[in-house]
């Protein structure tokens, strides 16, 4: 046991001896391996921020929430069976509050109506475009995790008559009134005139893709008095007392819907139910195709450094095969070389793989500085991960040439000029 | 096929002691493309502890396969090995290391020292193989290079270090292990005459303090040297006796 640790301290010593002494051959044979952690590492960088920075988004939609839409949020196959669904009613919402408080140990919480759409925002010469215009109750302060920056949100009174006010994210309010806080001040929505009485806290973008700061609320009963609310523009949104429960949740609210709705057993349900979950498994395709060709990459550039490996053993062992027949000489048995060999292959792989690494994360700070949003998550798992793997090319690549090694005949080796 | 030989009754010129290497019909074949090479015809000898043998002939003659054979770098096709009373003729690869770790001092005539060590860490090769702890490695490793006159040299490289330095510290690496025999080939064929004179020096001197030394080599300058003379001719021992 003791000769054998003694081999192997020898045999790293041999290796790092022998890098050293052949930086530049075992640099540029390493650096297959350095491309494939590097791609390897920033895959998982990437799949890591993605769901991270998804969470984080969710956290700011809120995680405890369930949508009745018309529209389902993946696999539409029947398109005419969908379109043709009827469209849910701002008053839907208040039904189905109503069977909830009539139900003991409801799970729903809160249902609030919601209407959307696109608008441009003006004040005076300022504008904003593409503003999400959301109109909701009063209610809807409970479903969001948003604070308010300044103001309040529209209260019972104001969202019931339909008080032509709004609540402005921080996006909106910075372009519209620069340097100012426009509290009471009156803005045009798609040229209707709201006065603001809300400035919502910055919320950051989802995924750094787009921003939750460019919108406007405004209560329903003022949205629909200008804005188509039939066709398919209202969802309900449906707050959940306890999130450790959402399925048994988004029973329920199917259940109450299909009573809203007077389905009878064994029709289908003409309106879907809908879970951040199932939102989130639609992202599932983008990590699998960030996985697949981070995968081939780091494949590809594995296997040719791998070669490399092999190849620069292959040399290794035949310029020092007298240096074997010596070894073999004076004692050192099989595995004595085969370990010496391998062990210097692995060396550098694994210096290879700290190469990687260490690319990787500088170009995660990089990517830092230049996009805050982008989400790249380095990992302790990645680091262990690609050490791992680059150890294994080692072995893979070296054990060949290293048992070749191993294998010579003193006779002939010690001959071998 | 020549019959085997028996073994020639040695006079020795010291006392001698127990036997180590005992060689009996061994011969050795090679192919060398569709030809058979018959190396060794059926060589029979002894060689006890405390004999200091030369083994001279010329190229061709199997001179380099007898000592590769006793060496136990090499096999018989055929024949009796027997190493310390082991039976080395059917002896595995790591089995022969084994030996030749414990046993065998080698002296090459390139030295084959590593080029990118130390003479002290050249030493204690072979001690490594033999597991000796790095502590104790040191230790001998520095006695040994310190009995052949290198003691200020141990942190030198080879390429620091003159051609008879050199081989000193292949002598020190022979000794090192305490080997059952030291197996110098032509140790002095790459030195100067007046360098390999005190090689030859040193051997002597090994050998008067008690080791048993095997020389092959073809000037018989240098088999004056031994006590012994075995002379290899065509796969056959041609001659076994005393150096006059």
């Amino acid at each position: 046991m003791d000769r054998l640790f003694y081999e192997i301290t020898e045999s790293m010593r041999i290796a790092m001896a022998q890098i050293r002494a052949n930086k530049m051959r075992s640099a540029l044979t390493a650096l297959g391996v350095i491309i494939g952690i590097v791609a390897v590492t920033l895959m998982g960088t990437a799949i890591n921020g993605i769901d991270i920075g998804f969470n984080r988004s969710l956290a700011v939609i809120g995680d405890d929430m369930i949508y009745v839409v018309k529209w389902p949020w993946h696999g539409v196959d029947d398109w005419w069976n969908y379109a043709n669904r009827p469209p849910f009613h701002v008053e839907d919402a208040e039904t189905l509050n109503r069977i909830a408080e009539g139900t003991p140990g409801s799970l729903i919480d809160v249902v609030v109506p919601t209407a959307g759409r696109s608008s441009t925002v003006k004040s005076g010469q300022n504008q904003a475009s593409g503003v999400q215009t959301i109109g909701s109750t009063a209610d809807y302060g409970r479903t969001i995790a948003a604070d308010f920056q300044y103001g309040r949100l529209f209260n019972e009174e104001e969202s019931r008559s339909g008080r032509q006010v709004c609540i402005l994210g921080v996006d909106v309010s910075e372009k519209l009134f620069p340097g100012k806080t426009p509290l009471g001040e009156w803005v045009k929505i798609d040229g209707h005139p709201f006065r603001v009485i809300g400035i919502l806290a910055r919320q950051g973008s989802f995924l750094g893709l787009f921003s939750l700061d460019n919108q406007t609320i405004l209560p329903i009963n003022a949205y629909r008095k200008f804005f188509d609310v039939r066709n398919g523009q209202v969802q309900l949104h449906v707050k959940v007392k306890d999130k450790t429960k959402m399925d048994e949740a988004q029973e329920e609210v199917t259940g109450d819907m299909r009573r809203i709705r007077g389905l009878l057993p064994g029709e289908r349900d003409n309106f879907s139910v809908e879970q951040q979950q199932a939102f989130k498994a639609q992202l599932d395709p983008i990590k699998q195709g960030i996985a697949f060709a981070g995968l081939f990459v780091t494949g590809l550039s594995l296997f040719v450094g791998a070669i490399g490996i092999m190849n620069i053993t292959f040399v290794s062992v035949r310029e020092r095969t007298k240096e074997i027949g010596t070894r073999k000489a004076l004692g050192a048995r099989r595995r004595t070389i085969l370990l010496q060999f391998l062990i210097e292959a692995v060396s550098i792989c694994f210096a290879g793989g700290l190469v990687g690494l260490g690319v990787t994360y500088g170009l995660g700070l990089a990517v830092r500085s230049a996009m805050p949003s982008f989400p790249l998550v380095f990992s302790f798992g990645l680091v262990v991960i690609s050490l791992l793997v680059s150890v294994a090319t080692g072995i893979i690549s070296g054990f060949v040439p290293a048992m070749g090694a191993s294998r010579l005949d003193p006779v002939v080796a010690l001959r071998y000029e | 096929m020549t019959p085997p030989q028996a073994p020639v009754e040695v006079r020795h010129v010291r006392d001698v002691g127990p036997l180590v290497i005992a060689i009996e019909g061994v011969t050795k074949e090679y192919k060398m493309g569709d030809e058979i090479i018959h190396a060794l015809r059926g060589v029979s000898l002894n060689i006890h502890s405390n004999e200091y043998v030369a083994i001279m002939g010329p190229s061709g003659s199997g001179k380099s396969t007898l000592m590769n054979m006793l060496g136990c770098l090499d096999t018989p096709t055929s024949g009796r090995y027997e190493f310390n009373g082991q039976n080395v003729a059917t002896m595995i690869d790591d089995e022969l290391a084994e030996i030749r770790n414990r046993e065998i001092g080698f002296v090459f005539q390139t030295f084959n020292l590593l080029a990118r060590s130390d003479s002290l860490r050249n030493v204690e090769l072979p001690l490594i193989y033999a597991g000796v702890a790095p502590h104790e490695r040191h230790k001998r490793a520095k006695e040994a290079l310190e009995s052949v006159g290198l003691g200020d040299r141990i942190h030198h490289k080879p390429n620091e270090l003159s051609g008879g330095q050199r081989q000193r510290v292949a002598v020190a690496r022979a000794l090192v292990n305490r080997p059952s025999i030291i197996l110098a080939d032509e140790p002095t064929g790459n030195l100067d005459s007046k360098t390999g004179v005190e090689i030859m020096a040193l051997f002597d001197e090994l050998y008067e303090r008690g080791n048993t030394i095997i020389v092959v080599t073809h000037e018989e300058s240098i088999a004056r040297h031994a006590r012994r003379i075995i002379r290899i001719h065509d796969g056959l021992i041609a001659s076994d006796g005393p150096a006059n």
